[in-house]
């Protein structure tokens, strides 16, 4: 209120003046040196440029970017043709709504680069057991039927870092974007499915020709041949001009650049898929299609600072790839109390859904972490439990073993100080965890 | 006549390629004009693949769909030193820079799995063909992709310097941790997740 005064004293003065020039022009000379001394407010400035009408660009005040990961690979060799690029994270905590813009989404790159492809030279076969194998061109894939999915994305890999001290660094692996593109159950329909097909193989046409094999119930369900994303077509790093959407299913699912479906009757086992089926613990197997249900809260997140005691909203994102979030609760206190938060909207199956709930902070210390209830009746577990189904320690939790489950889901905490500092909430332990690129 | 011929199961030993040329040479005899009506996808859009599309394909852990050709570890010794493996892999496939190809074990979720530790011997044959080598994927004829896999099964201790791997020999290799793999379960949308907590309330 004190900063308020100063400018309404300027803006009562220029009226006077302003008055004065009306009254009498003699005035006019001795009006404009009172206005210099005064110094008038810049002149309205256009900010546009042609770039920014044809193209439209952030304020010069918004300089969010994702959050690079460094090199993922340890065992990448620095003497191949293409420098690998590196992965990046979504930086959730800047975000608003439900929708990851598409240049914030996180990216995570694997061995290759991503290709320069001409969409007039790309085409989409559909083989393997099928009455007829085809070949579309984009042209013709744009003529067939088409739908959009608003659905969040997420790597296996997400909660990269327990331990890091910002939401993008615990949970930046995952994004939300409204997806276009064909269903697939239409392109096996022009195809035509034979007996005995159970599966269909997708491959990428990048270097690194990646495939992975998708259940057929799955394909026939909800998946997209995608060339569309928020509205525009899809961008190089995210699979341009094509790439399969999996709603719910593990990042490594959403092939990008999809050159080719093949239907087939057994999974195949490609150089992505060894981890998830070759291990004795077949829980593990299980737990290789949809993530459970997840959330996070992203502001106030990890290296905020709340200025001063009094009124805020919780906010953040919930989903689940077991369809729509039916409840998220928040607590204050590390888990002892939970309130039920409101849901902002949209809430849509296997998307991300925001949530808020006002809180009036003390200025007490308080420990913020917020729960997921999906459709199905999931909830979001505790790391106790957790850690109890792997049958696993808490130093094996954050230790390399998490990296071989995927799908950590357990809730995260956020601790408010004294001072208004946002840090992590985790309990220490002495294992620093950075695994899984 | 055409359709009846794409539900043909062939023979393992019969390959792809043949398998299509064959096909192709029966459907020109049967008339263009028929195969096209018998072949039309409800839309109209698509058109069938040639054959050198079906040819570049991907081959799955029964090796069903390997084509024809051959090759042998000291082939495969050659080719791995005359196409650049060994500028990533190093000479004998252990020096690096990048990951080495023979022994090794799982030690964390990688996506680097050990060759020994992949279950299904074609697959590895599949994944060189395609992927291989990192600068130029694809380049290597059928008969080196063999090769190169009949080297690495042999630096691996799997089969020996001698073996001739083919279509029906690679699919043969039992390969030691075969029977680590297990059969992912089926999926539908109503499967429950294996881990699931559900409050009691």
């Amino acid at each position: 209120m004190r900063d308020m005064q100063p400018s309404r004293r300027r803006f009562l003065k220029k009226s006077a003046a302003v008055a004065g020039v009306v009254a009498s022009p003699p005035a006019l000379a001795l009006a404009a040196e009172s206005a210099s001394a005064e110094s008038l407010p810049p002149a309205v400035v256009d900010n546009n440029s042609l770039e920014s009408v044809l193209y439209g660009q952030r304020s010069r005040f918004v300089t969010t970017t994702r959050e690079i990961e460094g090199r993922s690979h340890n065992t990448t060799p620095t003497t191949r043709p293409n420098p690998q690029r590196p992965s990046a994270r979504t930086p959730l905590a800047e975000l608003v709504g439900t929708i990851t813009p598409t240049s914030l989404h996180f990216t995570t790159q694997h061995y290759y680069g991503i290709p320069d492809i001409n969409p007039d030279e790309h085409s989409l076969m559909v083989e393997g057991m099928v009455d007829r194998p085809l070949v579309f061109t984009m042209d013709e894939l744009r003529r067939l039927p088409f739908v959009s999915r608003i659905c969040f994305l997420e790597c296996i890999g997400n909660r990269p870092n327990p331990r890091a001290t910002t939401v993008a660094g615990t949970h930046g692996r995952t994004g939300c974007s409204e997806w276009t593109g064909v269903p697939l159950s239409v392109l096996l329909r022009e195809a035509g499915l034979k007996n005995g097909a159970h599966w269909i193989i997708a491959e990428s046409s990048d270097g690194g020709r990646h495939t992975k094999s998708v259940p057929l119930a799955k394909a026939l369900d909800d998946v997209l041949v995608a060339y569309g994303q928020n509205g525009e077509p899809v961008r190089p790093d995210h699979g341009y001009p094509l790439r399969l959407v999996v709603p719910g299913f593990e990042g490594v699912y959403n092939v990008k650049w999809l050159r080719r479906i093949k239907v087939v009757d057994q999974p195949y086992l490609s150089f992505q898929e060894h981890s998830r089926f070759l291990t004795p613990n077949p829980k593990t197997q299980r737990d290789s299609y949809d993530f459970g249900p997840n959330s996070v809260i992203t502001a106030p997140s990890g290296s905020q600072q709340l200025p001063e005691p009094g009124s805020y909203v919780i906010t953040g994102l919930a989903w689940s790839g077991g369809g729509t979030v039916r409840k998220v609760e928040v607590s204050t206190d590390g888990g002892q109390t939970y309130q039920e938060a409101q849901l902002a909207g949209p809430v849509l199956p296997k998307a991300h859904t925001r949530f808020y709930l006002p809180w009036r902070w003390s200025g007490e210390e308080a420990v913020l972490q917020s729960r997921c209830l999906d459709e199905k009746g999931q909830l979001q577990p505790t790391e106790a439990e957790y850690a109890r189904y792997w049958n696993l320690t808490r130093a094996q939790l954050y230790g390399t073993i998490q990296s071989q489950l995927g799908h950590c889901n357990w809730l995260q905490p956020w601790k408010v100080g004294l001072d208004g500092t946002v840090t992590n909430g985790l309990a220490p332990t002495d294992v620093v965890v950075d695994v899984h690129g | 006549m055409a359709r009846s011929l794409m539900v043909w199961r062939r023979p393992m030993w019969l390959s792809t390629y043949t398998a299509s040329a064959v096909a192709f040479a029966v459907a020109m005899s049967v008339g263009a004009a028929a195969l096209a009506q018998e072949q039309s996808s409800p839309s109209g859009l698509g058109r069938p693949p040639t054959a050198a599309e079906l040819r570049d394909g991907l081959v799955g852990p029964d090796g069903a769909d390997l084509p024809q050709g051959s090759g042998t570890a000291v082939e495969g010794a050659l080719v791995f030193a005359g196409r650049g493996c060994t500028t990533c892999h190093g000479p004998t496939g252990t020096e690096g820079p990048s990951v080495a190809l023979v022994g090794g074990r799982v030690t964390s979720f990688s996506n680097y799995w050990p060759i020994s530790h992949w279950p299904f011997a074609p697959t590895i044959w599949d994944y060189i063909r395609r992927v291989m080598p990192y600068d130029r994927p694809g380049i290597l004829t059928v008969d080196e992709a063999y090769a190169v896999t009949a080297f690495l099964l042999y630096r691996n201790g799997i089969i020996g310097e001698h073996d001739t791997m083919d279509a029906r020999s690679l699919a043969a290799v039992e390969m030691p941790h075969r029977d680590d793999y297990q059969r992912p379960e089926p999926w539908t949308p109503d499967t429950p997740r294996g881990f699931e907590i559900v409050p009691a309330r």
